[in-house]
């Protein structure tokens, strides 16, 4: 199977691969897939007055799923927590020019996002709130 | 050296050009139709055809009277198969076939079942993918006709002990077909020592054509015979109809006696290749495995898992190397290997294999070259991987409750 462009580059040159410090403040972190599916993916964000300031990724899988969540972690830089939200798997797909056999790559990459912001929500929601 | 580097032999092999100088002639100048009885053109096709036979039977040690030609070796299985059911149906319907079996003979057996014609067992291999010939004496019935067992795996290269099925079934009067498309041509393969009635292979395996193979049927002790599946012509002692393809089995034949003189030789330098590749790239990294039987393998075969990496992912990085995945992600189903599940490796594991298929045309620098790129490309998506950093942060990942989807 050929790969697009746009793949081969973010499999060669992945953006902002690596990890935060899951207990960081700001950071929210969502792991989805299973290793006997073969994909894993990890997306974490750093989040400072509800803009995502940072994010990072790690993914086991195929190229695909790892140019896709490279390209998430593109895309959420910038964000606001609601925009995030509206990032969808066919705008991955699109980007990427994902063939039907790996749609599952971005649907996985759109997944991570929304673990990734609901597991900042949970904990922004449960920590102590400045008292002006 | 030149890129890209091609280690995809157990998929198909380059045509050796002793074997295309061989097969020239036979285009433009020796036209004719093997079957042509009564003119020049016919004779030279004829004789060129007898002579490629004893080639092949050679290499076999079987007769030059036992080969049928056929397009390849999936046609081969097909015959066997589907021929055996047919010429049997009223001794007997069971046929023993094993798990790790290549897809032109498992999906002949179910599409068998699928017509009820037939019956089929399918037994399970060991660890390193045998078959055990015992499991084969046990599951043999009164209404069983044919036990169909590989020579060597297609993914892994682990030899089955064939001489001793071969024996059993003997014994038992059961007719004995061996797919031995990845063996012949590599390991020595005898049809009367192994006690094979029927055996399927092909010549784009071994340096010859594609578009060509063989079903050995044997002639004597016992007599075996099957009902051809294609009607028309009553070519090949009325097995196999059709115009024989004089370019191709030439070229089949001289790919066959060119295997017999290189073996010995060409076994030694495989194998010292493969054993380095496989020592230097395991003992650079961690957590890999090997897939398959340490020793009893095909001398060009290595199948190795790397733990916390995707077989996918691994091929692409190694772009300039032609290899093979036992991941799902390269084919179109999304279960990876049927045949790494049944040796027991996790599923895993089994999307993390890469096949390496060393051959004839293969050099020391090109191995230097992939030992290197492997190291190189494992370590690189391995700091990727969530899986590795949670291993190196002492997580069991059995014991994660992960979202399967």
């Amino acid at each position: 199977m050929a790969y697009s462009n746009k793949v081969v580059d973010h499999f060669n040159n992945p953006r902002n691969m690596g990890s935060f410090k899951k207990d960081e403040e700001g950071v929210g972190t969502g792991m989805v897939g299973a290793p006997e599916c073969g994909d894993v993916m990890k997306l974490q964000i750093k989040v400072q007055n509800d803009t995502i300031v940072d994010a990072k990724f790690k993914t086991f899988g195929c190229g695909s799923a790892i140019a896709s969540s490279s390209l998430a972690t593109e895309w959420l830089k910038g964000k606001t927590i609601e925009e995030a939200q509206k990032i969808k798997n066919t705008d991955i797909v699109q980007e990427l020019n994902l063939p039907p056999v790996k749609i599952h790559c971005s649907v996985l990459a759109e997944d991570a996002i929304k673990a990734a912001l609901a597991d900042y929500q949970k904990k922004s929601d449960t920590q102590p709130v400045d008292i002006k | 050296m030149k890129l890209p580097i091609f280690l995809d032999n157990h998929s198909t092999t380059p045509m050796d050009p002793q074997v295309l100088e061989a097969m020239l002639p036979y285009f433009v100048e020796k036209f004719g139709n093997a079957a042509s009885r009564n003119h020049a053109f016919g004779w030279a096709a004829e004789e060129a055809v007898d002579q490629a036979r004893k080639q092949i039977a050679k290499l076999i040690k079987a007769d030059s009277k036992e080969i049928v030609f056929t397009s390849g070796a999936t046609e081969s299985d097909n015959l066997a198969l589907k021929g055996v059911v047919e010429m049997y149906k009223e001794k007997g319907t069971h046929i023993i076939t094993s798990s790790t079996e290549h897809r032109a003979v498992l999906d002949t057996a179910k599409s068998l079942e699928a017509k009820g014609l037939a019956t089929v067992t399918y037994l399970p291999v060991d660890k390193y993918g045998m078959v055990n010939p015992q499991d084969v004496e046990k599951a043999i019935t009164e209404k069983t006709i044919l036990i169909s067992v590989m020579l060597a795996n297609n993914e892994i290269g682990t030899i089955n002990p064939i001489a001793e099925i071969g024996k059993i079934a003997k014994a038992k009067g059961v007719l004995f077909h061996c797919d031995a498309t990845q063996g012949v041509g590599k390991i020595p393969v005898d049809v009367q020592a192994m006690g094979i009635d029927l055996m399927s292979f092909s010549a784009h395996k071994i340096y010859g054509p594609k578009g060509v193979g063989a079903l050995y049927v044997r002639k004597r002790n016992p007599r075996v015979r099957i009902v051809a599946q294609m009607d028309g012509g009553g070519h090949e002692r009325g097995m196999r109809s059709g115009t024989l393809p004089v370019p191709l089995i030439v070229g089949f034949g001289k790919a066959c006696e060119l295997c017999e003189q290189e073996m010995t030789t060409e076994t030694a330098r495989l194998s010292k290749m493969r054993d380095r590749l496989q020592t230097d790239i395991m003992a650079a990294l961690e957590e890999s495995y090997l897939n398959g039987h340490p020793t009893n393998r095909l001398p060009g075969n290595l199948n190795i898992s790397f733990a916390y990496v995707e077989g996918e992912s691994l091929l692409m990085g190694m772009k300039d190397i032609a290899l093979s995945s036992g991941s799902a992600c390269t084919s179109a189903t999304l279960e990876p290997s049927y045949v790494l599940r049944a040796l027991g490796v996790g599923t895993e594991l089994a999307h993390s294999s890469i096949r390496f298929g060393l051959g004839r045309f293969n050099t020391d620098e090109e191995i230097d070259y992939t030992i290197k790129k492997v190291i190189e490309i494992v370590t690189k998506l391995r700091e990727m991987s969530p899986l590795y950093e949670m291993a190196k942060e002492g997580v069991d990942l059995k014991s994660v409750q992960w979202a399967a989807h």
